[in-house]
């Protein structure tokens, strides 16, 4: 659905953006990370058709964005990180423009942003101005536009930026109620957003492709369940002595809990093994309870520092 | 076209929420029938004279005012963002917003019906020289309006578009004086007064309608929407 093949983008001297190549198929919900300043913001208006990109192509839906930009604009959702929108119209004016330019024409129009208005929960504001409106609000409305003509490829910039917490959760909801229909690409630098949401991740730092993978595999390339969690019901000392016996087990740390003789204990395990048959194997013959266990991969916060500030992971597009 | 008339009715109304419609329209008319007032009074004939060359100058300090919001708000508020990514040509939001002020122009001068109303209703006038005024006035304020929206197509900054607008414009008002500045070069003083955009208008307000000068502002026009239409695709670039 979306195919970007070595995208580059200079501002002079300044590169934004140097040799990106990925592609995003049918239906998937791509996250795209990076701290601040990495080159998101350019791709995605390069993808949208808003700057032509310095070398590389990139389509949509087939279409290329340069050559055939406005058959490529046509098949293509955008809201800006900024969430630009005309504060002196009202939110139904706004979407009648917006459905006019995407060349929807009446009834289907006056369908479409009913529909919208409805999904978006923007009834009750259907006929203020948008300046009057709340962030979060205004973040709906910029939603129901790039629904509107019912593209194919969403493209969303830090959708969640500046909204409050609740909102954010609605909004994560929508995104993957919306993964439904829509091929998405998401931006974003709040990394449990993007293992929630996504599928699939790139991670993107200063302008280059630094990872592409799903937010598990990351994980796992990384780190491995190296660390592992239990919870157990059993006398402390002789479980953490049982655990370390184990092999490819280093250390066994525990804490109480609160409850009456259940001890947290923690595993770290030697790089590159996975011991957790063997100790759920172990806790179950020696007749203890075994309530929970958990492995625990680098968190996706983890990954990004190491990707984004040291070591460079081998990519695969 | 579709997309050029959905940009014009969104400009259009939001000409209409602001003040700005209003306040413009409302100077232009206290203003023009101040200036049909005195000429009537002094002169004593059924004439527009007055009203139309008064107006001609008036046009030229209120066009780029009201045209400099049209892009240059766009850029300003990031709207141009969303624009720019819808499927709409480049040239088709230029066209768009300047018909918008295109019908703000058509409806000021709609409203100064009245003058001559007047003159029909209680004198004799010459119909010939109301005409081609009328006429000229149109097309003087239509070349206005698009070196305004060329103005507003250079700056993010309303008041910078609106300052540069009415530079430009007077640097072509004036510009048929500047061939004295050569008097050893006829060439070149011809060429300025032809350039100069007020020296079209006189012959209109006298009756006649010359080809060349009604080609003279249209082809303004579409140097400036031309112009304005590549600035806004610069801005892609940058």
């Amino acid at each position: 659905m979306i195919d970007v093949q070595h995208l580059s983008k200079h501002y002079g001297d300044f590169i934004a953006i140097e040799d990106i190549t990925f592609h995003v198929p049918k239906g998937e919900i791509l996250g795209f990370l990076g701290p601040n300043g990495a080159g998101k913001t350019t791709t995605m208006r390069i993808l949208t058709g808003y700057m032509p990109p310095t070398s590389g192509t990139a389509t949509i839906a087939g279409c290329d964005v340069f050559f055939q930009s406005l058959e490529a604009r046509q098949h293509i959702g955008y809201l800006p990180e900024t969430v630009p929108l005309y504060s002196d119209m009202t939110v139904r004016s706004y979407l009648g423009f917006q459905a006019a330019i995407h060349g929807l024409r009446d009834p289907r129009k006056r369908e479409r942003i009913s529909d919208v208005i409805e999904r978006m929960r923007l009834e009750e504001y259907a006929d203020t101005i948008i300046g009057k409106l709340s962030k979060g609000f205004r973040q709906r409305v910029g939603v129901a536009q790039a629904i509107l003509h019912e593209p194919d490829v969403l493209v969303l910039d830090e959708p969640t930026i500046g909204i409050d917490p609740i909102q954010v959760v609605e909004t994560r909801q929508l995104i993957k109620d919306l993964g439904k229909d829509h091929t998405i690409i998401l931006s974003s630098h709040i990394l449990p957003e993007v293992s929630m949401v996504c599928q699939r991740v790139i991670i993107i730092n200063d302008g280059r492709l630094v990872a592409v993978d799903t937010p598990e595999n990351l994980s796992a390339r990384l780190g491995g369940p190296e660390r592992v969690r239990m919870q157990v019901r059993g006398p402390a000392r002789e479980v953490a002595a049982a655990l370390r016996d184990v092999g490819g087990v280093q250390s066994v740390d525990w804490e109480e809990t609160g409850n009456e003789g259940v001890y947290r204990f923690q595993v770290q395990c030697r790089a590159g093994r996975d011991a957790r048959p063997q100790l759920a194997g172990m806790v179950v013959q020696r007749r203890w309870d075994l309530l929970e266990m958990q492995a625990l991969g680098l968190s996706l916060e983890d990954i990004f520092l190491q990707l984004t500030t040291h070591e460079e992971l081998p990519v695969h597009a | 076209m579709r997309n050029v008339l959905a940009i014009a009715g969104k400009e259009l109304n939001s000409y209409f929420t602001s003040p700005m419609a209003y306040v413009i329209t409302a100077v232009f008319l206290a203003m023009s029938g101040l200036f049909f007032a005195q000429d009537l009074n002094i002169s004593q004939i059924a004439r527009l004279q007055g009203f139309l060359g008064a107006s001609s100058f008036l046009l030229l300090l209120l066009s780029p005012i009201l045209t400099m919001r049209l892009l240059a708000e766009e850029q300003k508020l990031g709207t141009l963002e969303l624009l720019l990514t819808a499927p709409v040509r480049d040239h088709e939001v230029v066209l768009g917003k300047y018909l918008a002020a295109l019908g703000i122009l058509l409806g000021m001068l709609a409203l100064t019906l009245y003058y001559p109303l007047l003159l029909i209703l209680f004198a004799q006038p010459d119909y010939g020289p109301m005409l081609s005024g009328y006429f000229g006035l149109l097309l003087l304020g239509a070349a206005f309006l698009s070196v305004g929206l060329f103005a507003s197509s250079l700056s993010s900054n309303q008041i910078v578009a609106a300052v540069l607008g009415i530079g430009i414009l007077i640097l072509l008002w004036v510009m048929g004086t500047a061939g004295n500045l050569a008097p050893n070069l006829p060439l070149v003083k011809t060429v300025l007064e032809y350039l100069a955009i007020s020296s079209h208008f006189s012959d209109m307000l006298r009756g006649v309608i010359d080809t060349k000068d009604v080609v003279y502002y249209l082809s303004v026009i579409a140097v400036a929407l031309f112009f304005s239409t590549r600035s806004l695709e610069t801005r892609r670039w940058r």
